[in-house]
């Protein structure tokens, strides 16, 4: 027998390990469809709560809408379930180029190919397209899919301060001597909620001769004045070389993701990336729903505008009440609270005040970056974020945290 | 040997540490093990000595024990200088 009890007790110790260290996850069943109001089952075996949603990457609210739903119904009836096939043997429909089209046409590119998921576009991407010769220059705090896409790869790889333009530049020109330069990051920062300088990283990649990537997960379908993403907000529409994005969050939040860009990259992705060519199709119910998806968000700003008004009021809201929040253009919208345990402690009671809203601390933020992430959603009306900022006030005259800055946190309740 | 470890050090600061960092770097400390430097970022330590020094580091001496502080960087570099 193979796996000994002997193995079997030094798993459990890793296990522990993490317990122990206050990093192990739990889940919380949700009874319902994604929504700003959910039903949710938690600890295990509890009765059900409902909660207002403040962490899901619903930002459009369309996760859970009719016309999506409809649309996905259509689509199992007229395509059938699953295609049983990876792309390139049978597993290519109509509406799966259809959706590539579609997409093509929204991010303002040359083509585009469809992923399992965007963690997947990641991961092919760069060995795809890159080789030996090439360098790849990433902003330090990108998404950790990137990481794992580049450590795929054999270029070189290096790294800039994060938004740092005074330190990309100095990598630009200490690798002028490659063939290719990539320059990479996130149009959002998951965890901070900030935009990317695009206007400053493209006049740097054309002064440099470089090309640049961005992953859009964070802001398809709502960042820039029609939800083009960061290269609209940042006037640069057409200058991304290499796009990489999601369905799993705003764009109906079911799964899916693609590589969207320079033509040429785009088919070395259909020739060579492995994550393409060895994993199954998206599924048609996907792909369905996904066009319905894609139709209304670009014949309507009306969600996205929304979107924004409940990140303006939501923020407003945080500000008069006295939390410490990180500035920014997105929809993340995070409280700062330094402490690890102060931010475990917070969403605690948060959740039993009817709000679920969740801490990140090391090793998902730096070291003594603690915070409560929330994220604001086309779905929230007026009254949920008036009652989650009831909830966040009560929490917070606990702890007595409301009115001090980052350095009178930490002062009370350490790093 | 003094003057590689300064441009060392200096580079090792100005490139890992932010400006409002509240970690130290010193002539020994631990650059892999202490967290500052990942191995994933010692290509481009590498390739900075190299760069500024006119030198070839092989792979096979670039091993995260050789890079671990700014004096067993200096102590690289002046071999293949030497050599
Ligand atoms: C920036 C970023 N890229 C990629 C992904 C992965 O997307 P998917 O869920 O489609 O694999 C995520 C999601 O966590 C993300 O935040």
């Amino acid at each position: 027998m193979a796996y000994s009890e002997k193995t079997r007790t030094a798993y459990q110790e890793d296990l522990k390990g993490i317990e122990d260290a206050g990093l192990f996850k739990k889940e919380r069943f949700i009874h319902a469809p994604q929504n700003a109001e959910i039903e949710v089952e938690f600890p295990e075996g509890s009765a059900l709560k409902s909660v207002i949603n403040m962490c899901a990457n619903n930002y459009l609210g369309l996760s859970g809408n009719q016309e999506v739903i409809d649309a996905a119904h259509a689509g199992l009836d007229s395509r059938g379930y699953g295609m049983s096939s990876v792309r390139f043997i049978c597993g290519t429909q109509d509406i799966h180029r259809e959706l590539e089209q579609k997409m093509t046409e929204f991010l303002g590119t040359e083509d585009t190919i469809l992923f399992p998921s965007c963690m997947d576009a990641n991961a092919g991407v760069f060995e795809a397209v890159l080789n030996e010769e090439d360098v790849m220059i990433a902003d330090r705090l990108v998404h950790a899919s990137i990481i794992d896409g580049m450590r795929l790869c054999k270029a070189m790889n290096d790294s800039y301060k994060h938004s740092d333009m005074k330190h990309l530049e100095k990598k630009l020109i200490l690798h002028q001597d490659k063939r290719n330069r990539l320059i990479i990051t996130d149009g959002v920062f998951s965890m901070d909620g900030d935009l990317a300088k695009l206007d400053e990283i493209v006049a740097l990649a054309e002064k440099y001769d470089a090309m640049v990537f961005v992953d859009e997960s964070h802001a398809s379908g709502f960042i820039g004045r029609t939800g083009r993403g960061t290269h609209e907000h940042c006037g640069v529409l057409g200058k991304i070389d290499i796009v990489t994005t999601t369905f799993g969050k705003a764009l109906g939040g079911a799964s899916g993701g693609c590589v969207s860009g320079r033509r040429e990259l785009v088919e070395l992705c259909r020739q060579k990336a492995r994550p393409y060519l060895f994993s199954n199709t998206v599924a048609p119910v996907i792909v369905s729903g996904t066009l319905r998806v894609m139709e209304i968000v670009s014949g309507s700003t009306e969600r996205r505008d929304k979107l924004e008004e409940n990140t303006t009021y939501w923020r407003q809201l945080l500000d008069d009440a006295g939390f410490d929040v990180k500035s920014g253009d997105s929809p993340i919208v995070p409280v700062m609270l330094y402490n690890a345990k102060l931010a475990q402690d917070v969403a605690t009671d948060l959740f039993a005040e009817g709000i679920y809203a969740v801490g990140f601390f090391f090793p998902v933020v730096p070291q003594g970056q603690a915070r409560i992430r929330t994220q604001l959603s086309a779905a929230h009306e007026k009254h949920h974020l008036d009652k989650a900022i009831a909830a966040f006030t009560t929490v917070g005259e606990k702890y007595g945290i409301l009115g001090l800055g980052k350095q009178e946190l930490i002062e009370k309740f350490g790093m | 040997m003094e003057d590689i470890k300064e441009t060392v050090l200096e580079y090792v600061q100005d490139e890992y540490l932010e400006e409002d960092d509240d970690r130290e770097v010193e002539m020994d400390t631990p650059l892999i093990s202490g967290g500052i430097v990942d191995s994933f970022s010692m290509v481009s330590l590498k390739r900075f000595l190299e760069n500024k020094y006119g030198i070839q580091i092989p792979d096979s001496d670039a091993t995260p024990e050789a890079f671990d502080s700014v004096e067993k960087i200096a102590v690289l570099v002046e071999r293949f200088l030497d050599a």
